[in-house]
Formats: C-alpha cells, sequence, structure tokens
C-alpha cells in the first residue's frame, strides 16, 4: 500500500543526503571533537562547519549557536537557564497559554520555586496579540517565552511586534522563542525580531532525532542547567552528537535553498486542501486560514465522530497518517491545551486531526486523503462508539 | 553461593501411576522457565524429587528463583549446597560452614532434621542429627536447640551425594502445565482475563488464546498490548498461541440490525462461537473467560447464562466469585496489572448502549439474533479465515 504521510508535525522523514552523511561521519571521521590528535580535529571541522550554517541562515555569529538533544532540551535549557540568571532582578515570567508541554511543563516548575507566571490568552485563531503581551509587561518580569508556530494549529505569533514591545519596555527581559515548527518555514531574524534565545529540532526538518539547536544571543544572561566535560564553552557539556549536528545543519541549509518556492507550493497546496475540507459537511478549520497561518499545518474538527482516533486509523487502513490533536499530547488522556485556549467546544477538541505536511507532499496525495475522508466519514458518523 | 536447588512438588506426587507422567511435564517446565534465567542449568530426577543443577561458571541467583517461582507444581524451591561423602567428619565441616555462609553472625534456634536414604551409611539419621547438631552448637555460640519450634530447619539428606539445606522458598503450586489437557482463553486487554487464564494454567491446562481486534476502533497498539499481556502469561503457561480476530465487520453488523441494548450481550455470544471454533481446531477442551458475576452488565447471572447457551463446551471461569479488587491484588501479584491498565480501547466497551439489558431474555436475544441470519455465517466464516495468528513464548 502507498503510504501517504501527513504527520510532519510530529516528525519528518530523514532526507536521503543528511542520512548519508551522519552514515559517513559516525563510520569514518567518529573522532571525539575534544581530542587532541587529527580524529578529533576532523570531527571539529563538522561542528565549525555546522554553527556556521546556522550563523548564515540566522544572521548571526557563530559564537550563538549550541547544540543540544533536541527541542525539548533547547527549550528546557532557555527557559529555566534564564530564569534562575534573573532571578534576583525579578520573578515575573510571562508566557502564552498554547505552548508546547517543552515550554508549559517549565514554567510548571518555575511556578513551584516561587516565580510567577502569566499565561497570554489566545484569540479564536490561536495567536497572541502584541497589545496584550504589552499589558502584562511588569517592573520585575525577567523572561518572556511565546512559540513562534503552534504546533497544532499552525497559528504564527506576531513575534517581530512582540519583541520590539518587550525591548521597548526593558530591554534587559529575555526573550525566548520556540521555533521549532517555524524553522524551515519562516526567514527567521533573531537581531531584527528582538529574539534572545531561539529553539530548534532537527527531526522537523528531515534531520535525524535527537538532535536541537540553540541560538543564545550573545551577552544575554543565562546560567547553564547542563555541566561536565565543559564542551560547547561550558555552557552545555557533553559530548557533541556530531554526525546528528552535521546531518541537522545540512538538512537546514536544504530547507532554505529552494525556500520560497517550496513555501509558496505548501500554501498552494493548504489552501486547495483547507478549500475542499471546507465543501464537506461538518468540517471546522481551526487555526487562522491562507497565508495568516503556516503552510504546513492544518487542523480540522469533525461533528459527529465522536473519536479522532477512530478517524486515525481509519485513514491509518488506507495508508495515510495523520495525527490527532497534537502528537505529542495524543497518548496521553486529557484535551489539547491549544483548542481549548481558543474556544473550541470539547466535543469537536475530541474529534480533531491535524494533517501536516512536508516538502514532499504532493497534490495527489491531498486528493486521496480527501477521498478517503468522504468514503469514511459517513461510515463513522452512522456508527457512533459511545 | 548455592550452585543447586532442590524442587518439591506437591499434589503431583500423589498420582498413581501417572506420576512420571507429571514429573516429565514438571521438569519441561522447568526447563522452560530457565531460558528466562541467566546462566546453564542441569536437571535429573530422584525418588520423588527434582534437582536443578547450575552447569555453567556464572549464573544469576535471582532470576533463576524467580524463574522456578513462575513454574506451576513447585511446592518449596531449596537451595541447596549438594556435597560428596568424604565421611563424617567432612559434613559436620562443611555444613558449620554452610551455616556461617548463609547466616553470619545472626542467633537463631534450629533443628536438624536428617534423613538416610542410603542405607551403608555408618550413622542412622537420629544419628546424623544428633551428631551434626553437637558439632553446629560446638562450632557456633550463636545457635541454640528447639526441636519443637525452630527458626531453621536444617536439613541433611544422606543419598547417592549429601545435600544440606535450610532455606524454604515458596513455590506457586498448583500442578505443571501440559498434565490436564488445553483450553482456548478469551483475552482482551483487561484486568481480568489474564488473571483467569494463569489461574486455568495454574491447574496444568495449556493456554490458547482468542482476542478479538476491531479496527478502526480499536488500534495497533490496543493488539500490541494484548499481545504484551498474552506474554506476560506465557511465562507462567509455557507458550501460547494467539488467534487475532478481525470482529468488526460483525459488531457493525450487530449494530445496524439487532437493538442497541441487546449489542455487547450477542457481540459476546458471537464471540463465543468463533472462540469455541477455534478450540475445536486446536483441541481444547473448553473455553476460558475472565466473568465475574454482576461485575458488568454482560456479567450478570442472566447475561451469563445467555451468553453460556451458545457453547457446547465447558466455559471455565475462574474469577467468578472474586470481588474486582480481589482480582487486582492478583494482577498486581502476577505482574499483568500495569500492562492491563494502560489506556488502549477495547473492542467490548466501544458500542456499549447508555443502558444495556442486565436481565437478558434467551428467546428475546435469539429473535435478535434472526436479523441477522442473511451475512452472519458468511461473516463468521471470513472472521476466521482472516484470523490471524501470532505464537507467543
Amino acid at each position: 500500500m502507498e503510504e501517504i504521510y501527513l504527520d510532519n508535525s510530529a516528525t519528518t522523514r530523514t532526507c536521503d543526503e543528511a542520512a548519508r552523511l551522519a552514515y559517513e561521519i559516525m563510520t569514518k571521521d567518529y573522532g571525539n571533537p575534544s581530542s587532541m590528535h587529527m580524529k578529533g580535529v576532523e570531527a571539529e571541522r563538522y561542528l565549525r562547519e555546522a554553527k556556521a550554517t546556522f550563523a548564515n541562515i540566522l544572521k548571526c555569529s557563530e559564537k550563538e549557536i549550541y547544540f543540544t538533544s533536541g527541542g525539548t532540551e533547547s527549550d528546557n535549557m532557555s527557559i529555566i537557564g534564564a530564569a534562575k540568571a534573573g532571578a534576583r532582578r525579578g520573578r515575573h515570567i510571562i508566557t502564552s497559554s498554547i505552548e508546547h508541554p517543552a515550554v508549559a511543563r517549565c514554567m510548571e516548575m518555575l511556578e513551584g520555586e516561587g516565580f510567577e507566571i502569566t499565561y497570554l490568552p489566545v484569540d479564536p485563531s490561536g495567536m497572541v496579540s502584541a497589545d496584550t503581551l504589552k499589558a502584562a509587561l511588569r517592573e520585575d518580569t525577567i523572561l518572556v517565552s511565546i512559540m513562534y508556530v503552534n504546533n497544532e494549529v499552525g497559528s504564527v505569533m506576531p513575534i517581530g511586534e512582540i519583541g520590539a514591545a518587550i525591548k521597548a519596555y526593558n530591554k534587559d527581559i529575555v526573550f525566548h522563542v520556540d521555533a521549532v515548527q517555524a524553522f524551515g518555514k519562516y526567514r527567521i531574524n533573531p537581531y531584527k525580531e528582538n529574539i534572545d534565545l531561539l529553539s530548534v529540532s532537527s527531526h522537523k526538518i528531515h534531520g535525524p532525532k535527537g538532535v536541537g539547536m540553540l541560538f543564545v544571543k550573545d551577552k544575554t544572561k543565562i546560567r547553564s542547567t547542563v555541566y561536565g566535560g565543559g564542551q560547547q564553552g561550558g555552557f552545555r557539556s557533553g559530548t557533541e552528537n556530531v554526525p546528528g549536528i552535521a546531518a541537522m545543519a545540512l538538512a537546514a541549509k536544504m530547507m532554505y535553498e529552494s525556500f520560497d518556492e517550496d513555501i509558496n507550493r505548501l500554501y498552494e497546496l493548504k489552501e486547495y486542501f483547507t478549500g475542499e475540507i471546507a465543501g464537506i459537511s461538518g468540517t471546522h478549520l481551526n487555526g487562522p486560514l491562507g497565508r495568516a497561518g503556516a503552510p504546513h499545518i492544518i487542523s480540522v474538527s469533525f461533528d459527529d465522530i465522536a473519536k479522532s482516533e477512530v478517524l486515525l486509523h481509519s485513514l491509518e487502513e488506507r495508508g495515510i497518517y495523520v495525527s490527532s490533536g497534537s502528537a505529542c499530547a495524543s497518548n496521553h488522556p486529557g484535551l489539547s491545551g491549544t483548542l481549548t485556549a481558543m474556544g473550541i467546544p470539547k466535543n469537536l477538541i475530541g474529534a480533531t486531526i491535524r494533517f501536516s505536511m512536508s516538502v514532499h507532499t504532493t497534490r495527489e496525495e491531498l486528493e486521496k486523503t480527501l477521498l478517503a475522508l468522504k468514503d469514511i466519514l459517513p461510515v463513522l458518523r452512522r456508527y457512533k462508539p459511545r | 553461593m548455592y550452585r543447586a536447588f532442590l524442587i518439591k512438588y506437591g499434589e503431583i506426587g500423589t498420582k498413581g501411576n501417572n506420576r512420571y507422567l507429571f514429573e516429565d511435564a514438571l521438569i519441561r517446565q522447568i526447563k522452560y522457565a530457565l531460558k528466562g534465567a541467566e546462566g546453564k542449568f542441569e536437571l535429573s530426577k530422584e525418588q520423588g524429587r527434582i534437582y536443578v543443577t547450575v552447569a555453567s561458571d556464572n549464573y544469576d541467583y535471582d532470576s533463576t528463583v524467580a524463574a522456578l517461582k513462575r513454574v506451576f507444581g513447585v511446592l518449596w524451591i531449596c537451595p541447596m549446597l549438594q556435597i560428596e561423602d568424604n565421611g563424617f567428619d567432612d559434613l559436620a565441616e562443611q555444613t558449620i560452614e554452610y551455616i556461617k555462609d548463609i547466616y553470619g553472625d545472626k542467633h537463631f534456634t534450629f533443628k536438624v532434621k536428617a534423613r538416610r536414604a542410603r542405607k551403608n551409611y555408618p550413622l542412622d539419621s537420629m544419628g546424623i542429627a544428633a551428631a551434626i547438631g553437637e558439632k553446629l552448637l560446638e562450632a557456633n555460640p550463636n545457635v541454640t536447640v528447639d526441636v519443637h519450634d525452630p527458626e531453621v530447619e536444617l536439613n541433611i539428606e544422606i543419598r547417592e551425594h549429601i545435600n544440606i539445606y535450610s532455606e524454604f522458598i515458596p513455590g506457586p503450586g498448583g500442578m505443571p502445565v501440559g498434565t490436564n489437557g488445553k483450553a482456548t482463553l478469551l483475552l482482551s486487554g483487561g484486568i481480568d482475563s489474564p488473571v483467569a487464564g494463569y489461574m486455568i494454567a495454574k491447574r496444568g491446562v495449556t493456554i490458547d488464546a482468542v482476542y478479538f481486534h476491531a479496527p478502526p476502533y480499536t488500534s495497533e497498539r490496543a493488539k500490541q498490548k494484548v499481545v504484551d499481556l498474552a506474554k506476560l502469561v506465557a511465562r507462567y503457561s509455557g507458550p501460547i498461541r494467539l488467534h487475532v480476530v478481525n470482529f468488526t465487520d460483525i459488531q457493525l453488523y450487530i449494530y445496524d440490525a439487532c437493538p442497541h441494548d441487546e449489542l455487547t450481550i450477542i457481540m459476546r455470544r458471537y464471540m463465543m462461537r468463533i472462540a469455541e471454533h477455534f478450540a475445536a481446531e486446536e483441541g481444547s477442551l473448553g473455553l476460558i473467560t475472565g466473568e465475574s458475576i454482576g461485575q458488568v452488565a454482560s456479567q450478570t447471572m442472566h447475561s451469563l447464562a445467555v451468553t453460556n447457551e451458545v457453547c457446547k463446551l465447558p466455559v471455565l471461569r475462574p474469577l467468578i466469585g472474586m470481588d474486582k479488587q480481589e482480582i487486582i491484588d492478583r494482577s498486581i501479584e502476577i505482574g499483568t496489572y500495569e500492562t492491563s491498565i494502560l489506556p488502549f480501547e477495547d473492542c467490548c466497551t466501544i458500542f456499549v448502549a447508555k443502558h444495556p439489558v442486565t436481565k437478558p431474555n434467551l428467546s428475546v436475544i435469539k429473535k435478535s439474533e434472526h436479523h441477522l441470519d442473511e451475512k452472519i455465517d458468511e461473516m463468521m466464516k471470513q472472521a476466521i479465515e482472516t484470523t490471524e495468528i501470532i505464537e507467543i513464548s
């Protein structure tokens, strides 16, 4: 059976070039970048190249690029590290009510340690406004963490506006952006957008799993939370995952090679798919439509299907892979935080499917998915489990 | 320090001329269980007892005992010191050394129980016990004799070798699997059915299983959970042949054609029919379910009677008189609970009506089933033909 993979916000297929490079490094240039001999120097060269690649994409200095084990670690290091470094100046932190658990759980932890957290509400399309943020800023605010693109509905936050508002109020407030779903889909410029810390994950951009990037703007007040052999300037100890890092950098570079063309094509696909979905009765599109939202994420709630899992598995029987709500949360009971914050009714939250595309997605695949949906929905609506 | 175990078995010792069959089955099950332990072992049989001897340089005591504790038919596991007969003085010395190794400086009361199976040994049983006791008292100031209620019962057995043991680890009891025919377990992802399978296997019955899968209403992970549960039961029962029946079409057909409040009961009757088909195919002599009276609507006395009516084979319901908490306790004990409570759907619960019948009437149910006459035979055939078989070991 042909495989139609529409779960690219959960993870992507590692591109052949990145996989080959990782294999080469694992089996040939396998040295430890800290070793003094030739093998170590060779390995270190891959790290330098990777830093240069990211510095080039983000228009920043190579010294501001750090490598981590993934988006979750980048988010944790940023939030906990900035909170610890800023604790003496103040104990107020601002975030949104639709963050990924890698951010939200850190906030809960800090709340337990005596920090005060303000959770900004979102509008019905899942967006945070710069005005609500401005109103929440306080004298004792030390950190703001807002995601670039929401992972469940693809809403895009006005990061530039928010960054400007923060720095106009107090330039010492650290601004962290979780860009896991945005990197590779937007041209991100931390200096222009006043971003101090930026998290990126490799496996969402056709790189391997278990590796990520963290941009730390020069002079940002942050404390390390990982101690050990002093690698990466002592900020993130641990032998670098050289094959993963090199493969991630290559994948990142490729995301921006035919960027405009790819993004345009994704938006055309999104427009086609959402248009057709709107034509099916009993469907609700969540998040901003068209170019107001991210190019690759489409969230749809279905009337009268009781449970999204059944639709998910029905699509799976036809070789089509999607997520219910958010992939990260779908193994856990309980409802999606984003959809709840957007004010979507409970019965629809449990009946929501996320379709997420990649550069490999074709119109033909979407056509087949739509046909499958038209086929499945009447059956599911007839046989409704409890 | 132990390199051998004496396995004592209970009921099977009493089975007359069939005894060797039971012993062979027990040895087979011990061998199977020991595959899960680290090390190599040799098994031997001697007059109503089985010896497990370590045959590799290294082995892991804890995993070996854990494996032996899973073998039905085992009453006691006695880790022992087995020595050659080099005269009484050597025996006394080794016994003193053994006590020191096992109990160290501990204070305790003891008695010696000696048995002389080899009659050419110079001392008789009473004599051995008295002499060893004396030597031990001399050598170890921490011990005192108490012949009525000793804390340690030191056993000395003079056979071809000499066995010295004093620790008794309880086994699960029951009878060795393979001595009592075969039965087919209706296995779901819940708490009850794995426990039911365990309990019937404990009586020496070989287990087969049937699971009803209902994609897309139940997921691949739900099926994996059932496979995992079957593996946990197989640690006790030995290999299980698991039949995975695709039940979706039948379920939807019943949903279409029959009153919704009768859905579960009719569905269960078809499950029994399919399970009985596989039971016949596999030479099973009965069905096993995890039902207990009154637990849910489909398990009231009335419902059980209506479900039972389709079966020709006896339906074994070992949990029938147990409360939920008792079943949970047992499932924790045998190690299936944590897997059972993982949150994946079960085909029995997805289409449950808000108010299912609790006192179904057989003739009413039969009448409803007539609504299925047109297609049900074909669907049953289809479900049986497309059944996937997974060998669990």
